[in-house]
């Protein structure tokens, strides 16, 4: 059985526009797919009808066998532990150091009284700093998160997504933000991420070239339509074109 | 800027003058205000103040009774301030539209802030009195109740700016309600929210001793009995004091909020 | 899923029984937590030095509510007509209009000497330490020492509500006025305008709505310090009928309309300033 299966899915927010229209895939554990399409093409709200981050309208998500739109209050954040989320611009609690940023990821397996009074034990806090210290910022931990460098933001982003221990992790547009340098050890870490600790990963992208390096398969979506679906080899010149309009064509490999 | 724009803001700004004018003189005659008379009184007046607000050896023997008094007034601002301020919190969490858990409760805290903030304070303190006597909870209650008002607006005010992008992120992982808001939302408008409760606590001393004078307890009472009692002397030392008060407690505040904004 | 690396132990700090710490222990935290542990403990050391002559905690609560309901649920006049509630209200309307206008031609002239891009620096320092004085004498200590020289009446009033209205406006008039595009300054500077030519073809057509704006947030405060100094001062208006009605003829009822009146143009006055802080003042206004 697949890891994630989407059937049937459409979502509107008024009811002119359509966002997602009929969405049908399936994940299978460990794969490291790529999402590309042009902006407004509905890749946000598709990543974020997977953790019902955004309601699901019509049409069925299944995560690891439950019917995501189904969960109740309490089972659908039990569900979200199991999906990390990477986002472009990190969402960070500014103030806050490092180390306690990557300690909300434990949030979903504590009671609310145990959250609020930060009562981590040793063992995930100990965690914590193996995780920075694998995306080498561990020098890092103590400092606040606003005074980290984007890229080091974003290792801060996935070291937090990391320590839910997720199954699935999503990531929305998580190099859109950073320059080149950056962007190459963020993609590493995250290929990493897929290939060692087998979590399958789902990544937005616009950068077509980088979904072909990193991506096993990827899905092209188009006003919300999913109209490509393969692995990144087949992904052809006129695929692209088609995904992106005729007109954008020399802006898509920059 | 062409000559039309220019022509309607020349046109602008004298209806402005004109408004301004003309409620001004409306006042002036509702009110019974003398301009000429008021203008003439201000050198006596501070000839008046010069000569007889003066601290004398014979007043100072009264600063033991002067700061006991004062001491009231100051404790009593920063209790009703802290307490309100935890009050406020929560409805301002209610109120906010970032962390509201319902339309209804949001109603009702914006409703009761509302209530609070709009009736003045010497309302509520001569309301208060009725009931509770001449004592200091009359004035604390009578603080609490205003400042409760003020600062779930400015709480509410501190929370929308919050940057929603790192709930959004909480939520993600799956974090309850009280976990977001008290480790997403809190941390990033506390030092906002301190600055807050800080310049209240500076108004809420001024605001103190005018309650004070209606309630009859701290150092607005002192000072009002020495007045009536027309010892001057005495008055200019209570005035003093509070001045250096509020001084000292601004000084404070001022260093604080350099540090956390 | 083992994560292998060899972490750096210098790096994690601990407390002293030996647990990872989290918190950065850095300066801002420690000076939150410190001013709110000290706000606590001044808070509970508050109730020891209260004085609780005559309180009946228990009756007093029942009574203030019993009170409260009837004012609110039953209020009426007896002492006075509508009329003369109308004109009450109207007279203190009038007291706040006058301090806040005759506060904001003060201020404007204070604020060009306080503001950093248009005068000496020393110059602005007096300013700014001058009004610092004034803020901390309570407005309701400046209008009874008015009276004791020019009598009680609306000009104490007036000329008591001017010295925060000033202090108020000069500090927020200085602040706009330094925003002011220095370029524009300059370019004046550059054509040989004196001070005056700047400050009014230069100053005042780019400050002149924030200038506005601030006025009339004063007004709003002025007008519940008007209603207060009625009460406390005897300065006339609502207030001091306010005070008649709770304090000598202990009728709830008139207290009651009375409070309604005040708190329906507070709200009003309330609603307008909202509207002119969003417009012209996105970012949090403080005092």
């Amino acid at each position: 059985m697949p890891l994630l299966e989407v059937k049937e899915l459409n979502k509107s927010y008024n009811s002119e526009i359509q966002v997602l229209k009929n969405i049908e895939f399936s994940v299978g554990a460990g794969e490291f797919i790529s999402i590309i399409g042009p902006s407004g093409a509905g890749k946000s709200t598709l990543l974020r009808c997977i953790n019902r981050m955004v309601e699901i309208e019509t049409g069925c998500v299944f995560f690891d066998g439950k019917d995501v739109g189904a969960q109740n209050k309490k089972d659908l954040r039990r569900l979200r532990t199991n999906i990390g989320m990477i986002f472009q611009h990190y969402n960070l609690v500014p103030r806050l150091t490092v180390i306690e940023n990557v300690l909300h990821g434990r949030f979903g397996y504590k009671s609310t009284i145990g959250g609020v009074l930060g009562l981590f034990t040793e063992e995930e806090k100990q965690r914590a700093f193996d995780l920075l210290e694998k995306l080498g910022i561990a020098e890092q931990a103590y400092k606040r998160c606003d005074q980290l460098s984007g890229g080091q933001q974003q290792r801060v982003g996935i070291c937090r997504a990391l320590i839910q221990e997720p199954k699935l992790i999503l990531c929305d547009e998580p190099i859109a933000s950073l320059d080149p340098n950056s962007s190459k050890i963020i993609m590493d870490h995250l290929k990493q991420i897929s290939t060692e600790l087998g979590i399958t990963c789902i990544v937005n992208l616009h950068q077509v070239e980088v979904a072909k390096d990193y991506a096993h398969r990827i899905s092209g979506l188009k006003q919300g339509e999913v109209v490509f679906d393969g692995a990144s080899p087949l992904l052809s010149q006129d695929k692209i074109e088609h995904i992106y309009g005729m007109e954008t064509r020399e802006l898509i490999t920059v | 800027m062409n000559e039309k724009i220019m022509r309607k803001k020349k046109l602008q700004l004298t209806f402005v003058f004109l408004i301004i004018i003309a409620a001004t003189y409306l006042s002036s005659a509702v009110t019974e205000y003398n301009l000429f008379e008021s203008v003439a009184t201000i050198p006596a007046a501070f000839a008046w103040i010069f000569s007889n607000l003066i601290i004398t050896q014979e007043a100072l023997e009264r600063l033991p009774d002067i700061l006991e008094k004062l001491n009231e007034t100051i404790f009593m601002s920063i209790a009703a301030t802290t307490i309100a301020a935890v009050f406020s919190l929560f409805l301002a969490l209610m109120g906010s539209k970032t962390t509201k858990a319902n339309n209804i409760l949001s109603v009702i805290a914006r409703f009761v802030a509302s209530l609070s903030r709009n009736i003045p304070v010497v309302a509520w303190s001569l309301i208060l009195l009725i009931s509770f006597g001449q004592n200091s909870v009359t004035g604390f209650l009578a603080l609490f109740v205003a400042t409760l008002g003020f600062l779930t607006r400015a709480f509410i005010e501190s929370i929308d700016e919050a940057d929603q992008k790192s709930v959004e992120a909480l939520t993600a992982t799956g974090a309850t309600y009280f976990q977001i808001v008290s480790k997403a939302v809190i941390p990033q408008s506390l030092p906002q929210m301190i600055s807050w409760i800080l310049f209240m606590i500076e108004t809420n001393i001024r605001s103190a001793t005018l309650v004070g004078i209606l309630t009859g307890t701290g150092i607005g009472y002192m000072f009002d009995l020495y007045y009536k009692n027309l010892n001057y002397n005495i008055v200019a030392l209570i005035t003093l004091t509070i001045v250096v008060a509020v001084i000292a407690i601004e000084l404070i505040s001022t260093r604080i909020r350099k540090v956390i904004l | 899923m083992a994560v292998q690396t060899s972490i750096n132990p210098a790096v994690i700090k601990r407390t002293k029984s030996g647990k990872i710490n989290i918190k950065s222990g850095n300066k801002i935290d420690l000076v939150v937590k410190w001013t709110l542990w000290i706000l606590t403990l001044l808070t509970i050391l508050a109730f020891f030095f209260f004085n609780y002559t005559g309180l009946q905690i228990e009756r007093a609560f029942t009574e203030t509510l019993y009170n409260l309901r009837v004012m609110f649920l039953e209020p009426a006049l007896s002492h006075f007509s509508w009329a003369e509630a109308f004109y009450q209200v109207a007279v203190t309307l009038g007291l706040g209009v006058l301090a806040t206008i005759f506060g904001a031609i003060i201020a404007f002239f204070l604020a060009l000497m306080a503001a950093e891009n248009l005068s000496k620096p020393w110059l602005s320092k007096t300013v700014r330490i001058f009004v610092a004085f004034i803020r901390a004498v309570p407005t309701v200590l400046w209008v009874l020492i008015f009276a004791i020289a020019a009598g009680l009446g609306s000009e104490a009033a007036v000329l008591g509500m001017l010295f925060h209205s000033v202090a108020y406006l000069v500090k927020a008039f200085s602040e706009s006025i330094e925003e002011v595009d220095p370029g524009i300054l300059e370019a004046l500077r550059a054509t040989g305008s004196n001070w005056w030519h700047i400050v009014v073809h230069g100053v005042l057509p780019s400050t002149f709505t924030y200038l506005l704006s601030w006025t009339f947030l004063r007004f709003e405060i002025n007008f519940s310090v008007a209603v207060a100094m009625g009460a406390a001062a005897g300065a006339g208006g609502i207030g001091f009928e306010l005070f008649m009605a709770s304090g000598f003829y202990f009728d709830l009822r008139e207290v009651g309309l009375i409070t309604y009146l005040i708190l329906i143009i507070a709200i009003i006055l309330e609603f307008i300033s909202t509207k002119l802080k969003d417009r012209y003042f996105p970012s949090t206004v403080k005092n």
